[in-house]
């Protein structure tokens, strides 16, 4: 609680205790807003630019035939088309000199010209259709790629990692950045390419025409340069400013939505929209100065480029008047003048779009870059368990913690007798399901070690360990689709009998016929308007399909109502027989015929065996049990409904077995 | 639905759209007149030969220039302060409506997703009135100046406009017409990859225990698959786009220049007017390429637009009444009266003619199996939503003709799920009545049981709570909760099993300490465990939505053998029969 370690215990808690649901369904609630998490690192990460620029592009390598190839068309298409003008020029110039020596103008070489010119424009763009078909699918396949390894990457990551950061953050990258990429290198490659390429061109042909003149032209780029650093150093802060605010709203507008109900019966409506409204008005502002400053990019570098205009037309005119150029050769400079500012401009506002892109993908490496969990062994290495093992667990000296500074589990021991159950109990924050944890080999252990059947699960391959393992977790988790689908997921290729029998065997079949679509209505990620105990049902539901040698059930029915829960009891009761099960049960009643309880605290096992046994130790099982007299912040869950089976009851007959 | 979501938020705009147009249109005729200009230096000066005129015309370029910048920087101005006031009112609307809604329009729509329509949505469709306030205008206005400047220049060369124009037209509207579809799949197919791999991440330690790793790399594999495909679809006609318009255009300038060629050997024509010919010819073409751009934005901005607007056109189920009545003579009161609820297009209801009364001073506890309906019943009061039949009445009137605010200040809520929002315990217990002093707050912690760790804190009433009362354990979240109920003193309580994490002796205290103040009010309780509920005055038991018991503990004990059965159920599996 806040009271003794205000910065550790909230991620603690998050992990082990009945704090689970509720942290996560706030943060999660947080992924699509694509504002903050995508927003707020322009400023901070525009200082490795580069490097993350050179890794995107190196991304680009499995394909580096087909990118080279973009660049030799690109140079090609881009080539020719800048001799366009030139060859115009020349057109030019032949009718202006017949006209200025008021002779028949010679048509002939005129045509000539014109017919070079035509099929130099038909091959550039030729070349540029095929560069630009090449490279759309250079960048869609290194996009596919990239969206690929990182959903890769999610199923390698360990569950530390996971843990560790705001779960909006992590859907954040895999969602919201990768798209920011992918839309940043299809509008800006080919852009950025083509403009760059033509820069160079042009500026060779104005060379080529007039040293002079191309230096005047040249003025412009470091004038354009400047103007376009200052401003996007400046539409920097804005943005940054801007995504502040987006963040700042959209917490509220999540906070508002996420407790609507509240919101509405205390009344505080008026109160939240006039909150709301004032930090849209501070977003609207922080926007349109964004806006504004971005959007002052295109007029300036147009000014720059009118500027250039004028100039090369005033200086070009003098000199043609002076006889130093030819008119075809102002005409055709003019033309390159245009040619000339406007890739510029394209580059300075690609650049701008870059930013947020390259801030995006540097996200996305950073995901990439984490620590992988410890691959499982293989052929020879990878052990394998014993046929007809009967689902022996025992922990051997187990240690372990998320935080070095904070062990959480020391030097436990344990074991689980093939077909026992066995309940886990005590306060939150003990490491119940930190421990359970383990078996799955969610995390890997600090020291010791931890056997199925004698073979250390350290050495199986995970998926042979989870595939004799099923698990019920606090956390009820459904994914889009019907309710039939969330079902048959605890075993692809189970019949509609079976499905159907297992819903009935935990009573979702109940409700589900009280849903106008039954089994097929559509559950959304959030779990629609099912109730948190509909939900644990059908996650129930899900376990008792898949039919596993070893069971895990964590706080399996903690929303469910008592009578339910019976009768839930009873189904998972005739599941457990011949199957070792590990139960972590907040109400006790419903562990009392446990063959073996064992009491954690500390991450350390304070106590352990039958209810009747630890009941007449006198221990902390028997403190437990009577409850809740030291009232405040123990485990508020835990111990809640210990006190029903505790407390004498009028119905219950003396002397009833424990 | 784009359009009219730009049509009806845009319109308060309209003066500074207005504004936006008038200068856009100065901005882009001063930017059509420069290659006139340029023309008249060709023609007047450099042809002629005098220094003087050509000095004067690059002044004047000059000029043209300045004020080109001034109008396109002011148009900015006003187009970022429209369109981003445009997100502001379309995001208050969306954020309005939501607040209007139900719970049962959020639970339909759910919660995540009306947040990303608030937001991102939003966000969306504002960057498309942002690029359309700025290209919208200026796209024509320098597509039709082009044409006119053009024919302005050489009129006798204007056939080829009526050529090359429609011929621009063509191609970008057979390309374009294949794209958008393009890229509105391409939109859907995004958020279809986007929502797998938000399950897998949410689900991570459900993936992992069933091992459906395999599984699920095949669905994100077909989703990312049929992703690279539409995209690559759309982005291979969006590259036949650029070469194909480049093509038209180059094709016509050399056209102007042979057929130009001849009108200048025919003296119909001069030189300069032929290089401003095809200066203008390369702004048409400039236009339409800045106007693809927009197009496709459009697409996206579209799907967002449609979502949006299907929060703005859902109305609320619960709508406060016409003439709401705003003054009641009895007070604590609470009758409920063949009261029945059905989803719409459900089979079966939810609720079926419940009927029961609490009168001022009386606990009336309502017991029952998940999934009974005890949460859909208290929802009825405060009009989270509202019954489909029968009449839920407070202080003897219907609460649908009461006034929300007299409503909701008469009723006191705890919800199933003790939320908290961002801030302090004060700020949080404020929200019962924003007025109460800090005696007050204690008092309603000491009520709640809360104020022993309240009190624990350092900060004591200013203790920060984080999103969601993340950093208060489920408890203590339940019991501030209560604590901000009670601040209110309202004479109808409805606490929607709000002493689940309460252990037996807190729940205990807590009930005493309650009971002096709910002495003239109504209290209704809904509650899983019977020793939290056994001193009711009066225990309704609910079975798949119908009542099917009214009593005492001790009636029901001896008569009802649901009750019966919960009962037993609490004391363990072996005494259930």
């Amino acid at each position: 609680m806040t009271t003794t370690r205000p910065t550790s215990e909230p991620t603690r808690a998050g992990r082990e205790g009945g704090e689970l649901q509720e942290t996560e369904r706030m943060v999660s609630t947080g992924g699509p807003g694509r504002g903050p998490m995508g927003g707020g690192m322009v400023g901070q990460k525009a200082m490795t630019f580069g490097p993350s620029v050179r890794r995107l592009l190196g991304r680009l390598r499995p394909q580096r035939g087909r990118a080279v190839a973009v660049v030799v068309l690109a140079v090609a298409s881009v080539g020719l088309t800048a001799l366009g003008p030139r060859l115009l020029g020349e057109a030019t110039d032949i009718i202006f000199d017949g006209f200025l020596a008021e002779r028949p103008i010679d048509f002939d070489a005129v045509r000539d010209v014109l017919l070079l010119v035509l099929g130099v424009y038909v091959v550039a763009s030729l070349l540029s259709w095929l560069q630009g078909y090449v490279l759309n699918d250079v960048v869609q396949g290194t996009v596919r790629r990239l969206r690929s390894d990182v959903e890769d990457k999610v199923h390698r990551l360990p569950l530390e990692y996971v843990d560790r950061q705001p779960r909006g953050e992590l859907l954040s990258r895999v969602t919201n950045d990768i798209d920011n990429v992918s839309q940043t290198l299809q509008q800006t490659m080919s852009q950025l390419l083509t403009s760059l390429l033509t820069v160079v061109a042009v500026l060779s042909m104005m060379l080529w025409i007039s040293p002079v003149l191309a230096l005047i032209a040249l003025v412009s780029v470091p004038i354009s340069m400047w103007v376009t650093s200052r401003i996007m150093r400046h539409s920097q802060t804005q943005f940054v400013a801007q995504w502040r605010r987006t963040g700042q709203l959209n917490a509220h507008i999540e906070e508002s939505i996420s407790g609507h109900a509240l919101v509405t019966v205390f009344g505080r409506r008026r109160e939240v929209e006039e909150a709301f409204a004032e930090q849209n008005d501070a977003l609207y502002d922080a926007s349109w100065r964004a806006q504004l400053v971005s959007g002052l990019i295109m007029p300036v570098m147009m000014f720059v480029g009118n500027l250039n205009y004028v100039v090369i037309a005033v200086v070009g005119g003098l000199r043609v008047a002076s006889g130093t150029l030819s008119l075809g050769e102002v005409q055709a400079f003019i033309q390159y003048t245009r040619q000339f500012t406007q890739p510029l401009t394209t580059i300075a506002s690609m650049i701008n779009l870059l930013q947020s892109g390259v801030a995006s993908a540097e996200r996305v490496f950073e995901l990439l870059d984490a620590p992988e969990q410890t691959p499982d062994a293989v052929g020879a290495a990878a052990a394998s368990l014993p046929p007809g093992g009967r689902g022996e667990v025992r922990f051997e000296h187990v240690s372990f913690s998320y935080d070095p500074a904070e062990p959480l589990i020391e030097d436990l021991s344990l074991v689980a007798a093939p077909g026992q159950t066995i309940a886990i109990v005590g306060p939150t924050g003990a490491g119940k399901t930190t421990l359970v944890n383990l078996v799955m080999r969610f995390y890997e252990l600090d020291a010791g070690r931890i056997t199925l059947d004698g073979v250390d699960i350290a050495a199986l391959p995970r998926d042979e360990l989870r595939g004799r393992t099923g698990m019920v977790l606090q956390d009820a988790w459904l994914f889009g689709g019907t309710l039939r689908d969330n079902i048959a997921y605890g075993r692809p290729g189970a019949t509609e009998e079976e499905v159907l029998a297992a819903a009935r065997a935990t009573y979702v079949d109940r409700f589900v016929q009280s849903l106008p679509e039954g089994y097929d209505t559509v559950v959304d990620e959030d779990g629609g308007n099912l109730s948190a105990g509909e939900r644990q049902l059908l996650t129930i539901a899900r376990a008792f399909l898949a039919d596993p040698a070893l069971l895990i059930l964590d706080e399996a029915t903690s929303s469910v109502d008592t009578r339910t829960e019976v009768l839930v009891q009873r189904a998972m009761a005739a599941l457990r027989s011949d199957r070792t099960s590990f139960v972590i049960a907040h109400r006790l009643s419903t562990i009392r015929d446990a063959d073996l309880i064992v009491v954690m605290e500390d991450g350390r096992i304070v106590e352990q065996g039958t209810h009747a046994a630890l009941l007449a130790a006198e221990g902390a099982y028997a403190r437990l049990h009577r409850s809740g007299a030291g009232g405040a912040p123990v485990d508020g869950v835990g111990t809640a409904e210990a006190a029903v089976t505790g407390h004498e009851n009028p119905v219950v007959p003396a002397g009833r077995p424990t | 639905m784009l359009l009219r979501l730009l049509r009806t938020h845009l319109a308060p705009y309209r003066r500074w759209l207005a504004i936006v147009v008038v200068l856009q249109l100065s901005a882009t005729v001063a930017m059509l007149y420069l290659p006139s200009l340029n023309a008249d230096i060709i023609d007047d000066g450099v042809a002629v030969g005098d220094t003087d005129t050509i000095w004067r015309l690059g002044g004047v370029m000059l000029a043209v220039s300045v004020v080109q910048i001034v109008c396109s920087v002011l148009a900015t101005w006003f187009a970022a302060r429209a369109a981003m006031a445009f997100g502001r009112d379309l995001r208050g609307a969306v954020f309005g409506q939501v607040m209007a809604f139900s719970g049962r329009e959020v639970g339909t729509l759910g919660a995540p997703s009306l947040i990303t329509r608030t937001t991102n949505d939003v966000q969306q469709v504002q960057m498309l009135a942002m690029m359309g306030s700025t290209m919208a205008v200026t796209v024509p206005i320098m597509m039709v100046g082009g044409i006119v400047m053009a024919m302005r220049e050489d009129l006798g060369l204007s056939w080829l406009l009526a050529i090359v124009v429609p011929a621009l037209f063509l191609c970008v509207g057979v390309v374009v017409s294949q794209m958008v579809p393009s890229f509105r799949l391409v939109q859907e197919r995004i958020d279809e990859v986007n929502r797998v791999l938000r399950e897998q991440v949410t689900g991570l330690r459900v993936v992992r225990a069933f091992v459906r790793e395999p599984l699920e790399r095949e669905r994100f594999a077909v989703a990312n698959d049929s992703l690279t495909e539409v995209s690559v679809r759309a982005g291979r006609w969006l590259a036949t786009m650029f070469p194909l318009v480049m093509l038209v255009v180059n094709v016509s300038s050399v056209a102007v220049i042979w057929f130009g060629g001849l009108r200048v050997d025919s003296g119909e024509t001069q030189v300069g007017a032929l290089t401003a010919f095809l200066s203008y010819l390369m702004q048409i073409l400039m236009s339409v390429m800045m106007g693809t751009f927009m197009l496709m934005q459009v697409p996206r901005s579209a799907v967002c637009a449609d979502r949006i607007a299907e929060v703005l056109d859902t109305p609320s189920s619960v709508v406060p009444p016409a003439r709401p009545v705003t003054a009641v003579s009895l007070r604590g009161h609470l009758d409920l009266e063949g009261v029945g609820f059905t989803f719409p297009g459900a089979a079966q209801p939810v609720l079926r003619d419940v009927s029961l009364q609490v009168r001022p001073g009386e606990t009336v506890a309502i017991i029952g199996a998940t999934g009974a309906g005890k949460s859909t019943l208290v929802n009825l009061v405060p009009r989270l939503i509202d019954a489909t039949a029968g009449s839920v009445r407070v202080d003897g009137v219907d609460v649908r003709e009461l006034d929300p605010d007299l409503l909701w200040s008469r009723v006191g809520f705890v919800p199933q799920r003790a939320f908290l929002f961002t801030g302090t315990v004060a700020q949080n217990l404020r929200h019962g009545r924003p007025e109460a002093t800090d005696d007050e707050l204690w008092q309603a912690l000491e009520v709640a049981q809360a104020r022993d760790f309240v009190e624990a804190v350092p900060e004591g009433l200013e203790a920060p709570i984080t999103q969601g009362g993340s950093n208060v354990s489920g408890g203590q979240r339940q019991r501030l909760a209560i604590a901000r109920a009670v601040l209110r003193r309202p004479e109808i309580y409805v606490f929607d099993d709000a002493f689940s994490a309460l252990d037996q002796a807190t729940d205990a205290r807590l009930r005493a300490a309650l009971a002096p103040q709910t002495r003239d009010a109504a209290v209704l309780v809904v509650a899983q465990r019977v020793s939290s509920i056994r001193d009711a005055d009066r225990i309704v038991v609910l079975d798949d939505g119908a009542v099917v018991g009214t009593g005492t503990h001790e009636e029901l004990l001896a008569a009802n053998p649901t009750y019966q059965e919960i009962v037993a159920s609490q004391h363990g599996v072996e005494e259930a029969a």
